[in-house]
């Protein structure tokens, strides 16, 4: 127990200096642990983008060798600079991997989630800030288990994200790397997920009820219940697996499995689709963890940047609960090709039209906001209106994809990576700068430059579209996924490989257009132009009632009582101005 | 600065934060139990021979008594939380021990079947039930020693909470009671699933 | 369980020792039943009950799930439902597919 919690009375006077270690690095701070999971995840989101920049070097030019860098991958990798298909696949597994597990969840929950949550509830902080850090400092062992995989006998998991068995039964000790690395940041997640639910539903200020939090708070709290409720069964699976690879079990191995000349050991008579089961009953909600935190940060930009209230905050809760509910009854549409019954097929394709339903809700609701606004093109709202097109077409392409009869042509094409990278990509990553760039000053008291960030969205706008809308045509032409050539071996693959350079491209220069990002983050920790406590004149607690950055300690000089809904912004008797939440009633 | 409703309960929820995050953690570790069972159940309908091999040669009356056990140790933990709400710590600390005293029995004799089978050559990779029954057995084991390290700090150097802050301790003794009794009832559904079925 | 008196508290007790005491009971129940000798489809019925029974009983009682609060009644109705879809969704797969595995 701090000084602070035994003596309360002392909050507002000198408190004993903590030592480095304990504000810093062993941080009980939500807003600290925030900014941990925020720089961590980035590192991880820069570390699977070069990953996929080796990758699109050999799409674009198979057998070529890596200019400047392909000696340095090692004689295992890339014998003189030329990848081997070995290393390819271990850099796509591990691309999928650090991208949904390392970086995006992490950042839009780990980050944004446990910086922004308990402000914009009104709390001092998370419910249980002790297992708030145990849940950081149990991801990032996870995270370097996984980066250091890549220097073990054979490499890293290369049995691509999903880690189908028997091949990832059968695959090098990377694929127990993953394993134990997959056990870490699931107990990391569950740990999050009740801190994030108890938080929401105990810690919620006076006069703050359900419908009247801010959309990301649902966003949040909904998310925190996929992650509790769907990640054990892949817990569960990854010790099948473990023990399948460890103790020679046959959870997943059929019986007779002969690999490379030799009968597989164990008594057989398992499953490779139980794998399946159990895999997606947690990859399909995770992808909704992947968009609903996005959605939110969304919501909140556009709310802001309209100068009125967002429309349909009744249904934006509804559809976002009925995603959820939702996503957990539609995993087999990522399994319509395994041979299953018309009647299995038919339940998994209506739960996932169903849920595309409140998906489209949302966006319709975020859409029909911005008539009658008066918007203001900040640099989040520029992420944030880009965000809706975006998504529009991930979902769209989804539906061919829902739909057995055209999926039995598209799966396990890239038509199927070109939708799901633009639902994520210029999706939720693009969410994810909105984020930063609103969020930057309340945690620095410092804007990032706009200019910059313009530039940084525009030249990512065109190159972000540029690598992932040609995959549909690639896909409608039935080029595979995880091709280490790119599909140059095919015959009918030949009428769209031009394409491939032209997405290398693209994927280079939207690396490039990252530069003038990171540059601007760091700088303007510094340097940035200095703004009061609220520069967006927003009216949700963690701007309007905390100082920016917050209070060290308790986040509030006054602990906010909150009078109204989230969004009003031109009220009736102030239409220029905007009322925050915990602004005191007016009178009569 | 004060996390509110640690110790007290939320007026509209009625609940200490405690409480609401022990049963969202059980609500997740029925999902995981849950898993295997399903694993459990596809496996043995897909079946083929001598995916039950083995299954004859488990241990029906050791594992009975350790049913009696584990139920015998809910029983105990309950108590112990009951004497705390009566002011007994005395009563408490006996209660609590003889839980962590079940518990150990109950690891115990975990340790004679398991030692049993591996005389026999029988493993995991010998067949499918014998995996999914070291698998299910020896996670429930996992949760019977995690809930032997927090019933044992509990009862040791934890105890000392009950001095200044007794309603907080009280709290905490419940909240691990609710998790030894799902180790329980995990255990009344894999007796007859895994040895009688 | 603030408020509880002492009387109450020792009502309590007297609870859990009378389901202890029929837990005890119903186990050998499960056991005895076991050698009966039924069809399995019975025979996987009548111990599934028995251990829903039981279940209830610590669930109920020992985890006084039946004073407990709504939140903790809906967010258990949601586990069982997701539960359900978990233990039915793979077998019912396999039993209407036509794979492999």
């Amino acid at each position: 127990m701090s000084v602070l919690e035994q003596h309360p009375e002392e909050a507002h006077h000198e408190h004993p200096r903590e030592s480095f270690w304990r504000r810093y690095v062993f941080s009980i701070d939500h807003k600290v642990i925030g900014i941990q999971y925020a720089f961590t995840a980035l590192f991880f989101l820069l570390f699977g983008f070069t990953l996929m920049l080796l990758m699109r070097w050999q799409l674009a030019y198979p057998g070529r060798p890596l200019p400047l860098i392909g000696g340095l991958l090692g004689a295992a990798n890339a014998p003189g600079g030329i990848m081997l298909p070995e290393f390819y696949n271990q850099l796509g597994a591990m691309h999928g991997t650090i991208m949904v597990f390392l970086a995006i969840v992490p950042l839009a929950v780990g980050a944004f989630g446990n910086y922004v949550v308990p402000l914009q509830i009104g709390a001092p902080d998370m419910a249980f800030p002790k297992l708030n850090m145990t849940s950081y400092w149990v991801y990032l062992p996870g995270g370097l288990i996984m980066l250091t995989s890549f220097l073990l006998p054979g490499g890293a998991a290369n049995s691509g994200w999903t880690s189908y068995p028997p091949l990832s039964v059968t695959a090098t000790i990377g694929q127990t790397a993953w394993l134990i690395g997959m056990v870490f940041l699931i107990t990391s997640s569950l740990l999050g997920s009740v801190n994030f639910i108890v938080t929401i539903i105990q810690l919620r200020a006076k006069g703050l009820t359900f419908m009247r939090l801010p959309f990301f708070v649902w966003s949040q709290l909904v998310t925190a219940f996929l992650l509790l409720l769907a990640f054990p069964p892949l817990e569960a699976a990854g010790v099948l697996q473990l023990m399948d690879r460890l103790a020679d079990t046959s959870f997943f191995m059929p019986s007779g499995l002969v690999v490379a000349g030799e009968v597989v050991r164990g008594a057989g008579g398992g499953s490779p689709l139980l794998w399946q089961h159990l895999f997606w009953f947690l990859a399909h909600p995770e992808v909704y963890v992947l968009i609903l935190p996005a959605m939110g940060i969304v919501a909140e930009v556009i709310a802001n940047n309209i100068r009125k209230p967002l429309w349909g905050y009744k249904a934006l809760v509804y559809s976002v609960i009925g995603i959820g509910f939702m996503s957990f009854v539609v995993w087999a549409h990522h399994m319509f090709l395994t041979g299953m019954g018309t009647t299995i097929s038919a339940f998994f394709q209506f739960t996932t039209l169903v849920i595309s339903i409140p998906s489209v809700v949302i966006l319709t609701a975020l859409l029909l906001s911005l008539w009658g606004g008066s918007i203001r093109f900040t640099t989040p709202m520029h992420f944030a209106l880009a965000f809706l097109p975006m998504f529009a077409i991930g979902g769209l392409t989804g539906l061919p994809l829902g739909l057995a009869p055209t999926d039995i042509h598209l799966h396990d094409t890239y038509y199927v990576i070109g939708h799901f990278h633009y639902v994520v990509a210029p999706g939720t990553i693009f969410a994810m700068f909105a984020g930063i760039y609103y969020w930057f000053p309340k945690i620095t008291g410092r804007k990032m430059n706009d200019v910059l960030g313009k530039i940084h969205f525009w030249l990512s706008f065109v190159f972000i579209n540029g690598i992932f809308a040609p995959m549909f045509l690639q896909g409608l032409a039935g080029v595979s996924r995880r091709l280490y050539d790119g599909g140059e071996q095919y015959a009918h693959a030949q009428p769209v490989l031009h394409w491939n350079q032209f997405m290398s491209y693209a994927a280079f220069l939207l690396f490039a257009a990252q530069l003038p990002f990171l540059f601007n983050l760091f700088w303007s920790i510094r340097k940035g132009e200095k703004v009061g406590d609220n520069p967006w004149e927003a009216t949700t607690l963690e701007w309007a009632a905390a100082p920016s950055p917050p209070v060290a300690h308790g986040n509030f000089h006054e602990v906010p009582v909150v009078h109204r809904g989230p969004y009003e912004y031109s009220p009736p008797n102030d239409p220029d101005g905007f009322t925050p939440q915990h602004a005191a009633p007016q009178a009569g | 600065m004060q996390i509110p409703y640690t110790v007290a309960e939320r007026p509209d929820t009625g609940l200490y934060n405690a409480k609401l995050g022990i049963w969202l953690f059980l609500a997740s570790e029925v999902m995981l139990f849950g898993a295997l069972f399903s694993s459990y159940i596809l496996l043995r309908t897909g079946g083929g021979e001598g995916f039950l091999l083995g299954q004859d040669e488990l241990n029906v009356p050791l594992a009975f008594v350790n049913t009696l056990v584990l139920i015998f140790s809910s029983v105990t933990i309950v108590m112990s939380w009951a004497s705390l709400r009566l002011g007994d710590f005395a009563k408490y600390r006996l209660w609590m021990g003889m839980t962590i005293l079940c518990a150990l029995a109950f690891m115990g004799i975990k340790a004679v079947e398991y030692g049993a089978k591996f005389e026999h050559h029988l493993y995991p990779s010998t067949s499918n039930f014998l995996a999914i029954y070291f698998t299910l057995t020896g996670l429930h084991a996992l949760h019977v020693v995690g809930g032997l390290i927090v019933n044992g700090y509990l009862w040791g150097p934890g105890a000392k909470m009950f001095a200044s802050d007794p309603q907080r301790f009280i709290n905490r003794v419940e909240t691990a009671g609710l998790y030894w009794h799902f180790v329980d009832l995990v255990w009344i559904f894999l007796f007859p699933s895994l040895y009688l079925l | 369980m603030s408020g509880h008196t002492a009387e109450e508290i020792r009502g309590e007790i007297r609870k859990y020792w009378i389901v202890g005491f029929a837990l005890f009971l119903l186990t050998i129940v499960t056991v005895g039943v076991s050698y009966l000798d039924l069809s399995v489809g019975l025979a996987i019925f009548v111990a599934l009950l028995i251990a829903c029974l039981k279940g209830g009983l610590v669930a109920a009682v020992f985890m006084h799930l039946i004073s407990e609060r709504q939140a903790i009644y809906a967010l258990l109705l949601l586990t069982l439902v997701f539960f359900a879809a978990l233990m039915l969704g793979p077998s019912f797969g396999r039993l209407a597919s036509s794979a492999i595995g």
